[in-house]
């Protein structure tokens, strides 16, 4: 058993038992954290695959971003635990059942169709993953690049606006009127006529 | 040595954890969401072991695209799970039938 | 004005009286309304006298005129279009002349109806329709002109349209026509199928050498195509000629006003099947066994409606049944290949008829609509014009020498005894016997109206009275016409008159040997005081008028004694029986069977509601599957996800 054999294997262990625990935990912030295990193991499995800038970019942007997003939510809406976690029992050996067979069926297909091949020769080059990818993405795959760009772009406008509320009694300022104000708004000059002797003397 | 069904049947096994993820927590958006995240995740290790064996690179970038439009959905998907906790008061998806023929 | 325009103007004066009244009836007054009814028809009748005079100046050479041509199917065409010659012109003449009175004497009788511009509307069409029907050149239009004469029948037969009786008489005579209708209207068919044409043109050049085609109707069953159209034309005639059996129609029409009866059914409408088979001469001459079928159906008619006469008490259906009897007399002339007798019958029967029945009108009205003969009696002294009239109309009737009646039917008992159709020889006798019955009948209605004792209140009695010079006018002119009009018998019948438009073969030699015997107008009348018919009229006569003036008591005694014979004479030979309860009922029936079964059971109940509950079964199976749950959706994605691994793995 090679060394990259035996990482292989305890980091697939890790990864399955924390994606179980991550689909059995009561608290959705230890399903999370689980995933955030998820993904840092994963990480591991694709730096075998020679992945690196994609393993890197997992653990930047998934867990760095996305999964402190899922903590935020998680921990900012006051979620009553008991109630979504009904049918969990109910329905615990229906999805055994099933992922069970599913396991089953793809293992069968993946040995069925004889995939446990070595790696294919491929010409040694002194060029780094990142370089690689990076000049493939910006050659032959420049329009679907922008067009994620753009569908970022659109979920970041996405959800700002589903999130954003405007409150009746929230008080805000607006720097656009506050620098187009002119003197006549504010100050209004009113010419008092002097008020005599009569007030003054009912005021003492 | 390590071989491409090693890294198929990791992604296979975690897809249907994901499944199975999806089944027991019925009612819980976040989990939901998270279960689509792992199979999400078990489709990429799909590619990038192709990728790797295959010795072409464009497995990986569709990874990296993948990983662009997950973390779209993510980032949408928790904007609508936050406006309907504020319209409904809870995340139960028993409560979202809005769709019932 | 040629005779194309004449033609045109013929049939379209009426037309346009009866839409401006029809249409703007309710801006009228009635005296517009009759105005411009009259007027139509009068300018029809005038235009109709000219193209008589026009047709006599060129010697009645056919003349045949494309109007409009309608449609092209292939090489089939359709169109409307006039075929003038000497038959058509002596029916444009009759008709137009009948109508013409009528539509004066309509001024007296419908006075005060509310429906009386309605009336005219309706009389003035129907002379547009019955103008269409002789005048046509081909099938199709002569197809129309029946069908809209029936139209207009069935909308005066129930012109009282509240009346119960009226609504069932004039759906009686619609369903009844219609079943003459489908034999013609099978034999169009077959004449278009085997000519492909409509034209009588085309269709009469054709025929002399169809005689021996044969219609294949089924593997096993083949008829001879000439006999079979004949057949089917002939079915049509029955109907619209009301021969036995298809007669129950025309004693039930007498419900409509009285001016109809004279015109429609008694003058006119009743004569198209007479006129159509004239007028398909060059295709009956072809077929033996029709003309036959023809004269054997005449005569029966001719001789037991006739008989059915003797028991009515309606003065109406009395003139109806004898309406029948001539019209069978008509049809036995037709058999006899006698065309041109059958016309000419036709057209002395189209006075003297016109005549009784508004005759009977205007005993009607005198009466204040009393119908029952029985209540009646001694009129003579109260209506003079009317009872003098009638008597002539009656003369006319029964065949009495000199009067015109005599002329047209003397001659067809002799045409018939001349005739070499099979069976001849039976039928002279059948229709000879005929004349006794006539007259019996016609003087027993005769006396019992206007001789004997009034058979009412002296009150009801003293208010009869002369009907007005409206009722009047008509009743003299035709009254004038039915005595002069059997005078122009000899160029008629033994001229040329008929020669270009009835054919008849030389092997039928009925007019032939007619002609042989006939020396003059007098000779045939002063003849006609020895014959048979003659002592079997006079016998009528006194036998009438012993029993209904001098002994009361023999019909009542003969009713008793005779009770079988009077009970089937009394119930019409059961005809209305088997029509009514056989038929209709059945008809019924099976109507109602189908409509449970087939239509509410088996249509609306297994394929209409059945689809509709067996998809909304299906569907409120299929809707449960839509939860709206995320998870039941997920949940179809993994099976479908399962089943396609499982095809790839299954694959490998």
């Amino acid at each position: 058993m090679s060394i990259q054999l035996s990482v292989f294997y305890l980091f697939a262990a890790v990864m399955v038992l924390a994606a179980i625990r991550m689909i059995t935990a009561k608290n959705p912030v230890h399903s999370a954290l689980s995933l955030v295990l998820v993904f840092f193991t994963s990480s591991v499995i694709w730096l075998l695959m020679e992945a690196e800038f994609l393993a890197i970019v997992l653990v930047l942007v998934y867990v760095g971003a996305v999964m402190v997003l899922f903590l935020f939510v998680v921990m900012m809406l006051d979620i009553n635990i008991s109630q979504i976690r009904e049918g969990f029992v109910r329905f615990l050996p229906t999805a055994t059942i099933v992922s069970a067979i599913m396991i089953v069926e793809l293992v069968l297909v993946v040995v069925s169709k004889e995939l446990d091949y070595a790696r294919a020769a491929v010409p040694a080059t002194d060029i780094s993953n990142t370089q690689a990818l990076g000049e493939v993405l910006y050659t032959d795959y420049l329009l679907p690049f922008e067009v994620a760009a753009v569908i970022l772009l659109v979920a970041i406008i996405a959800a700002i606006v589903l999130t954003l509320r405007q409150r009746p009694q929230t008080r805000y300022q607006n720097p656009g009127e506050q620098v187009k104000v002119k003197r006549a708004d504010r100050i209004r000059l009113v010419s008092l006529k002097s008020e005599g002797k009569r007030s003054e003397a009912k005021r003492s | 040595m390590i071989t491409l069904s090693h890294f198929l049947v990791l992604g296979a096994i975690l897809f249907s954890l994901a499944v199975a993820g999806i089944f027991m927590n019925r009612k819980n958006l976040i989990v939901l969401l998270m279960s689509i995240e792992l199979m999400l995740l078990a489709v990429n290790i799909n590619f990038i072991a192709f990728s790797y064996y295959l010795g072409d690179i464009a497995g990986q970038v569709f990874v990296f695209f993948i990983l662009t439009v997950a973390a779209a959905e993510a980032a949408i998907g928790l904007a609508i799970l936050v406006v309907v906790f504020r319209n409904r008061g809870t995340i139960n998806v028993q409560d979202l039938n809005e769709m019932k023929g | 004005m040629s005779v194309y325009e004449l033609s045109l103007l013929t049939v379209i004066a009426p037309l346009a009286g009866a839409i401006i009244v029809g249409l703007f009836g309710r801006a009228l007054t009635e005296a517009q309304a009759h105005g411009i009814a009259i007027i139509g028809v009068l300018v029809a009748f005038i235009a109709s006298v000219f193209i008589f005079y026009e047709m006599y100046l060129t010697n009645f050479d056919p003349q045949i005129f494309d109007v409009y041509q309608w449609a092209v199917i292939g090489e089939f065409s359709l169109g409307i279009g006039f075929l003038i010659d000497s038959l058509t012109v002596i029916m444009m003449i009759v008709v137009t002349f009948v109508s013409l009175m009528v539509h004066i004497y309509t001024i007296g009788y419908m006075h005060g109806d509310p429906g009386y511009k309605r009336f005219f509307s309706y009389i003035s069409l129907f002379t547009f329709a019955m103008l269409m029907l002789v005048m046509s050149n081909n099938f199709l239009q002569l197809f129309f002109g029946w069908e809209a004469v029936g139209l207009v029948s069935y909308l005066l037969i129930g012109f009282w349209y509240t009346r119960p009786s009226a609504v069932f008489a004039n759906l009686k005579a619609f369903l009844v026509n219609r079943v003459g209708d489908f034999g013609f209207l099978l034999g169009i068919a077959a004449i278009a199928a085997t000519t492909s044409s409509m034209d009588y043109e085309v269709i009469f050049n054709v025929a002399p050498h169809l005689g021996a085609e044969v219609l294949q109707i089924s593997d096993d069953i083949q008829v001879p195509l000439l006999t079979f159209i004949c057949l089917a034309l002939f079915v049509g005639a029955m109907g619209k000629s009301a021969q036995v059996p298809l007669h129950v129609w025309l004693p039930d029409s007498m419900e409509g006003p009285t001016p109809i009866s004279a015109l429609i059914h008694a003058a006119t409408m009743v004569t198209a099947g007479i006129f159509m088979v004239a007028r398909m001469s060059p295709i009956f001459e072809y077929s033996e066994t029709a003309l036959m079928f023809v004269m054997f159906t005449g005569a029966a008619t001719a001789f037991f409606m006739g008989l059915v006469a003797v028991v009515q008490d309606d003065i109406k259906k009395v003139v109806a049944y004898s309406t029948l009897s001539q019209l069978g007399y008509m049809t036995v002339a037709l058999g006899a290949s006698a065309y041109s007798l059958a016309i000419f019958h036709l057209y002395t029967h189209a006075f003297f008829k016109a005549l009784l029945f508004l005759a009977a009108g205007s005993v009607i009205i005198a009466m204040h609509h009393e119908q029952n003969i029985r209540k009646m009696g001694g009129l003579w002294r109260r209506m003079p014009i009317t009872y003098v009239t009638s008597l002539i109309g009656t003369l006319a009737l029964i065949g009495f020498p000199a009067f015109s009646g005599f002329f047209s039917k003397e001659s067809i008992i002799e045409a018939v005894h001349l005739s070499n159709v099979k069976g001849a020889q039976y039928v002279y006798w059948l229709v000879l016997s005929g004349v006794f019955i006539t007259a019996f009948y016609s003087l027993r209605m005769f006396l019992l109206v206007f001789h004997g004792k009034p058979r009412m209140s002296d009150d009801e009695y003293s208010h009869v009275k002369e009907t007005p010079y409206v009722v009047t006018l008509p009743l003299i002119a035709l009254a004038i016409c039915s005595v002069i009009a059997g005078y122009v018998m000899e160029p008629l019948i033994f001229g040329t008159y008929f020669d270009q438009s009835i054919f008849v073969l030389d092997s039928h030699p009925a007019i032939a040997n007619l002609q042989a015997q006939f020396h003059g107008v007098w000779a045939f009348v002063s003849h006609g005081f020895v014959t048979k018919a003659f002592l079997l009229l006079v016998a009528g006569v006194v036998l009438a008028a012993i029993c209904y003036l001098v002994v009361p008591r023999i019909p009542e005694v003969a009713a008793r004694v005779l009770s079988i014979p009077y009970r089937v004479l009394v119930h019409k030979y059961g005809f209305d029986w088997l029509f009514i309860k056989g038929f209709a009922r059945s008809g019924v029936g099976l109507g109602k069977g189908l409509a449970a079964l087939g239509d509410r059971i088996l249509i609306d109940g297994a394929m209409v509601n059945g689809t509709a509950s067996l998809v909304r079964g299906i569907a409120n199976q299929v809707r449960k599957v839509q939860t709206g749950y995320l998870y039941s959706y997920a949940f179809a994605m993994i099976v479908g996800l399962l089943a396609l691994l499982t095809h790839f793995y299954l694959q490998s």
